[in-house]
């Protein structure tokens, strides 16, 4: 069997434009914002001796009075109506926990959930009994925000047939800032696969589905085997996702798919090569250019 | 003292250094991918990594939630190849549980754990490579850690030992310094307030030596908080034009 193997090399530094040595707008904690007590304080930083300070590194961002530090990596914070992929962590009861990448778990009320049987359905205490029935720990679902509590935690739902238990498919998690937010976060691509672009930085990749089936309300996993054609379109954008992540390139589906052409005179295994990476995100990012202007 | 004479006539300690003069700093900051943040550290010949993850959940025993705060759980550990015997060094030892918890009160003044009820932040330090100050260079790459990782602190923590021989304060003790028969002192500093986070001494000083001690080793620490503080914002500005904004 062949083994590519290769030698540490030195990593690039990328290459800084003289303007974003300049920027005077990234703050590291410690640093004093203003001494201006007009301000409101906002995510990021903390008032110290009436001076407004920031507490993460990052950026600067100013709305009228309010001043906000965004750091560049951090935790999933969620907003009502964002869409999220997520793994169910404990069955309690009438709420499963969902591990979400945020700071808390989320939580997904049985009320808040279709039930098999439609919209109409009452539910009884034997649905509470049942409810590992429909999820079980370790399964993954996709899911929207509905509320955020006082303390920080989600509060799930999947009150359409878009969302509910996710079946055969491949799984990345990337920082959640890298995702962009658009109208729709499911997506079928033209390449022969979907995805699903969750906020929180989970990604969900699956064969596209076929005919949808309306009355399980979302718990019905197809467990046919998937074409090698599928399988192969899956790893390919699997490796692309990757890429793009590893050169901080936004994601949202006209960057995985130009993504997923550039990378087509490559093998699938071959893309994660640090040289064959580069290239790809090159012609992407080139390809996204020429669209926007 | 016989044996070693650990500041020449001249002022200069066994490796060429001067007394107050600290040993070379190298850092990175996101080394791994998988964790919420890490960082790697050199201090001299002491080599550390540190990983952060969190704020998350709670894992194991619900009941160590606090309702208006953060839990910090801290674990340090020595690789078995750090020191010049190789030993297994297995976890929960004492030398190692009062280091973790040494790291955790250092941490728990720094961070603004009140920001996150019930959730808890995992620090995770291993000296791959042991030449003193151990505690000091670990704390520092947690450090580089927890602001990988986008938690808000109020500070920077910055740690330094030094140690008092002949009547002058050595900043930033290495191992055969250490060794030696001096009574050293390790501090933990949040360099701009000037407030001290965590201070410890075993050994036997004589109560006027403190305060120039003290003031010895925040100096150090403050020098420690400026290649530090160098080595963040090299690293905003590389992941900020990356993101190409």
């Amino acid at each position: 069997m062949a083994v590519d193997m290769r030698l540490p090399t030195l990593r690039k530094t990328v290459a800084l434009q003289d303007a974003a040595f300049d920027r005077k707008d990234l703050v590291v904690p410690g640093d004093v914002i203003t001494s201006d007590t007009g301000f409101m304080r906002g995510h990021g930083t903390y008032v110290d001796d009436e001076k407004l300070t920031a507490s993460v590194a990052g950026e600067v961002q100013r709305v009228d009075k309010l001043i906000c530090v965004r750091p560049l990596k951090t935790r999933f914070n969620g907003e009502v109506g964002d869409v999220v992929v997520g793994r169910i962590t404990e069955v309690q009861q009438k709420r499963w926990k969902v591990e979400t990448n945020s700071r808390l778990d989320s939580v997904l009320l049985l009320s808040s959930v279709n039930l098999p049987g439609g919209e109409l359905r009452r539910r009884s205490a034997e649905d509470e009994l049942t409810m590992r029935e429909y999820l079980q720990e370790g399964d993954l679902i996709s899911a929207e925000v509905q509320s955020v509590f006082s303390d920080g935690a989600l509060s799930l739902h999947t009150r359409s047939l878009k969302y509910g238990k996710l079946g055969q498919g491949v799984l990345v998690q990337l920082s959640p800032s890298l995702i962009k937010r658009q109208k729709t976060h499911f997506h079928n691509l033209p390449c022969g696969a979907s995805i699903i672009l969750g906020n929180n930085g989970f990604v969900w990749l699956y064969p596209t589905p076929g005919q949808q089936e309306e009355e399980a309300g979302g718990f019905y996993t197809s467990l046919e085997p998937v074409s090698l054609s599928d399988r192969e379109v899956i790893s390919r954008l699997r490796n692309c996702l990757l890429a793009l992540a590893a050169h901080k390139v936004h994601l949202y589906d006209t960057s995985v798919l130009y993504c997923y052409e550039s990378s087509l005179q490559h093998q699938v295994k071959d893309i994660l090569k640090p040289e064959v990476m580069e290239e790809i995100v090159m012609l992407t990012q080139q390809k996204i250019l020429e669209q926007e202007g | 003292m016989a044996g070693l004479e650990l500041l020449s006539d001249q002022g200069y300690r066994l490796d060429g250094r001067k007394a107050s003069e600290l040993r070379k700093v190298q850092a990175r900051m996101g080394v791994f991918a998988q964790a919420d943040g890490s960082a790697y550290l050199e201090q001299g010949n002491t080599k550390a990594l540190a990983v952060v993850y969190g704020p998350h959940e709670i894992r194991g025993s619900r009941s160590r939630a606090l309702h208006d705060r953060a839990v910090i759980n801290c674990q340090y550990s020595m690789a078995t190849f750090s020191t010049a015997e190789r030993k297994r060094r297995p976890h929960g030892d004492r030398k190692s549980t009062e280091m973790s918890l040494h790291l955790k009160q250092t941490f728990e003044a720094a961070v603004m754990t009140q920001l996150f009820p019930r959730s808890q932040i995992d620090i995770y330090v291993k000296i791959l490579q042991s030449d003193g100050g151990n505690y000091s260079v670990c704390v520092n790459a947690a450090t580089l850690a927890v602001i990988d990782a986008g938690i808000p602190m109020r500070d920077y923590v910055c740690a330094c030992t030094v140690g008092f021989v002949d009547e002058t304060p050595l900043a930033d003790l290495c191992y055969a310094e250490e060794s030696g028969r001096v009574s050293s002192l390790a501090l933990a500093l949040l360099p701009r307030g000037g407030q001290i986070a965590l201070l410890q001494m075993d050994a036997r000083l004589h109560q006027d030596h403190l305060e120039t001690l003290i003031e010895a080793a925040m100096t150090a620490c403050k020098g420690v908080s400026k290649v530090l503080d160098e080595v963040v914002r090299q690293h905003l500005q590389e992941a900020s034009v990356l993101t190409g904004e």
